[in-house]
C-alpha cells in the first residue's frame, strides 16, 4: 500500500461501569469511527470490561510535553496551603 | 499522546534521542525508584530498541500462536470445548493487538511490524513451530505452553515501560483461563480410555522439552539478560523462571498419572526442587534457525492471510474516504 493509504490509529477509552469515568485502554487501527468502535469492542471488552466506549483519532490528541513537566506541575508542590491539613483547628471543633 | 500515529506520513518522529549522560542518569534514577517510563519520556535508544524487539516478538508470538490451536477448532470433541477454544484463540488475537499497540507507542508503525513478521526478519516464540497432531495437544498447550507464558509474563506486569506493563496486566488476567481449560482437557483424557490416556502421554512427550526451552537459554549463555534486568524490563533470570515452572508442573503431571519424559528427573530433598536432565539445545537452535517442523508453514499462513486480506483493507479505506467526501460535500452545500 502507498504511505497515504495506511489504516489510521485510534485511541480507545472505556467506561467500566456507570458512575466511573472513561479511561484509556489502548489503541486500534480502523478506517473510520464506526470500525474503530467495532474493533475496540472486540479487542478491549471481551469480558464485560465496559458499558461505554470512546474512540478518538490518535492524531487529534494534544498532549503536554514531558519536558515541560516541572514547569507545569512543580509550582503546585509549594502551595501546601491549598490542602485542608495546612490549617490548625482545635480537635474539639470537629470537621465539617 | 499515548500512542503516536507513526504511520501517519504527516507526523514526524518527535524523538531524536541523542545519547546524553545526564538524561541517562536521570532515566536510570527513575527506573531504579520503580517509576514507570511513559511513551513521550526521554529514554536511551538501546532501551527503546530492546523494548520494540521484545514487545513485537511477543505480539507476533500471540498471532502465530493462533495457528496451531485454530487447527482444532472444527474438530473439538464437544460444543463446550469448541466454544472454549474459539474464545481462547480470539484471546490470543486480542493479546497480539494489545502488544502491537504497546509497541507502536515506541515509534514503530504497525505496518513495519507486520512486514518484519512476514519477511521473517522478526522472531516469534519457537514453540509455535511444532504441530498439533491430536486433541491432547490442545490440552497440553493450555497446560504447559500457557503455563510457561504465565510464569514469564507475571513479572512483566511490573516492567518499567508503562504501556507494556499495562498490556501484560490485561493479558495475565486472561491467561489463567487458558491454562485451566488446558489442564481440564488433560484431566478428562487422563481419566478416559486407555487410548485417550496414551494420547495425553504422547502429547506430553512431545511438548515437555519445547516448553522447558520456552524460558530461553541458560543464564550463563543469555546475551540480553543483564541489561534488561538493570532496566527492569526483566525481573527474574531464565533459569529461575524455568525452575519455578518445573516445580509447578512435575506434580501436576503426576496428578494426571502421566510420566515426564526425562529419565534423569529427580526430586532434591535438600533444596525441595525438581531437577531435570540436560536440555538438548541443538533442537532449540534448529527451530530458531527456521528448521522446526512448522516454521515454513506458519510464515506461509501469515503471508496468505496478509495477501488475501489486502483487498479488504483497500476496499474499507476507499469506502471510508468516499463517505467522508460525501459528508464534506453535504456540509459545503448546506
Amino acid at each position: 500500500m502507498e504511505k497515504s493509504e495506511l489504516v489510521p490509529l485510534w485511541e480507545v477509552f472505556v467506561r467500566s461501569k456507570n458512575g466511573l469515568s472513561h479511561s484509556h485502554a489502548g489503541s486500534v487501527h480502523a478506517v473510520d469511527a464506526e470500525m474503530a468502535l467495532q474493533n475496540a469492542r472486540d479487542v478491549y471488552t471481551r469480558r464485560q470490561e465496559g458499558v461505554s466506549i470512546w474512540v478518538v483519532p490518535s492524531a487529534e490528541i494534544v498532549a503536554s510535553d514531558p519536558g515541560d513537566k516541572d514547569e507545569l506541575f512543580e509550582p503546585a508542590e509549594s502551595k501546601i496551603y491549598r490542602h485542608p491539613t495546612f490549617y490548625d483547628i482545635p480537635d474539639e471543633v470537629g470537621h465539617m | 499522546m499515548y500512542t503516536q500515529a507513526l504511520n501517519d506520513p504527516k507526523s514526524k518522529a518527535t524523538h531524536i534521542a541523542a545519547e546524553d549522560p545526564v538524561r541517562n542518569a536521570k532515566f536510570m534514577e527513575k527506573v531504579s525508584a520503580e517509576q514507570r517510563i511513559e511513551p513521550n519520556d526521554w529514554m536511551p535508544t538501546p532501551y527503546r530498541k530492546t523494548l520494540v524487539r521484545q514487545i513485537s516478538q511477543h505480539a507476533h508470538s500471540e498471532i502465530v500462536g493462533m495457528l496451531p490451536e485454530g487447527n482444532w477448532i472444527t474438530r473439538a470433541p464437544t460444543l463446550r470445548r469448541k466454544a472454549t477454544l474459539l474464545a481462547k484463540v480470539q484471546d490470543e488475537g486480542g493479546h497480539g493487538l494489545y502488544l502491537y499497540s504497546a509497541a507502536e507507542t515506541l515509534g514503530v508503525s504497525r505496518e513495519e511490524l507486520d512486514e518484519q513478521l512476514l519477511t521473517g526478519k522478526a522472531r516469534y516464540s519457537s514453540i509455535f513451530n511444532y504441530p498439533t497432531l491430536s486433541w491432547a495437544d490442545i490440552g497440553t498447550i493450555g497446560w504447559l505452553v500457557d503455563g510457561a507464558a504465565i510464569m514469564n509474563q507475571i513479572p512483566l506486569c511490573r516492567c518499567s515501560y508503562g504501556p507494556y506493563s499495562r498490556a501484560m496486566v490485561r493479558i495475565c488476567k486472561e491467561e489463567s483461563f487458558h491454562q485451566r481449560q488446558g489442564y481440564e482437557i488433560m484431566i478428562a483424557l487422563a481419566n478416559g480410555t486407555k487410548e485417550q490416556k496414551e494420547m495425553a502421554q504422547d502429547a506430553l512427550n512431545r511438548w515437555w522439552w519445547p516448553s522447558i526451552m520456552m524460558f530461553g537459554p541458560h543464564d550463563k549463555d543469555s546475551t540480553h539478560s543483564d541489561q534488561s534486568m538493570a532496566w527492569k524490563i526483566k525481573r527474574f533470570s531464565n533459569d529461575d523462571l524455568r525452575q519455578k515452572f518445573i516445580d509447578a508442573t512435575v506434580p501436576q503431571a503426576h496428578f494426571l498419572g502421566l510420566e515426564v519424559p526425562d529419565p534423569e528427573l529427580s526430586f532434591n530433598e535438600e533444596t525441595g526442587h525438581w531437577e531435570i536432565g540436560p536440555i538438548d539445545w541443538s533442537e532449540f537452535k534448529e527451530v530458531l534457525a527456521g528448521n522446526g517442523p512448522c516454521n515454513k508453514e506458519r510464515i506461509a499462513a501469515q503471508r496468505k492471510k496478509h495477501r488475501e486480506g489486502e483487498w479488504v483493507r483497500e476496499a474499507a479505506l476507499a469506502h471510508a474516504r468516499k463517505r467522508e467526501a460525501r459528508k464534506q460535500q453535504a456540509k459545503e452545500a448546506a
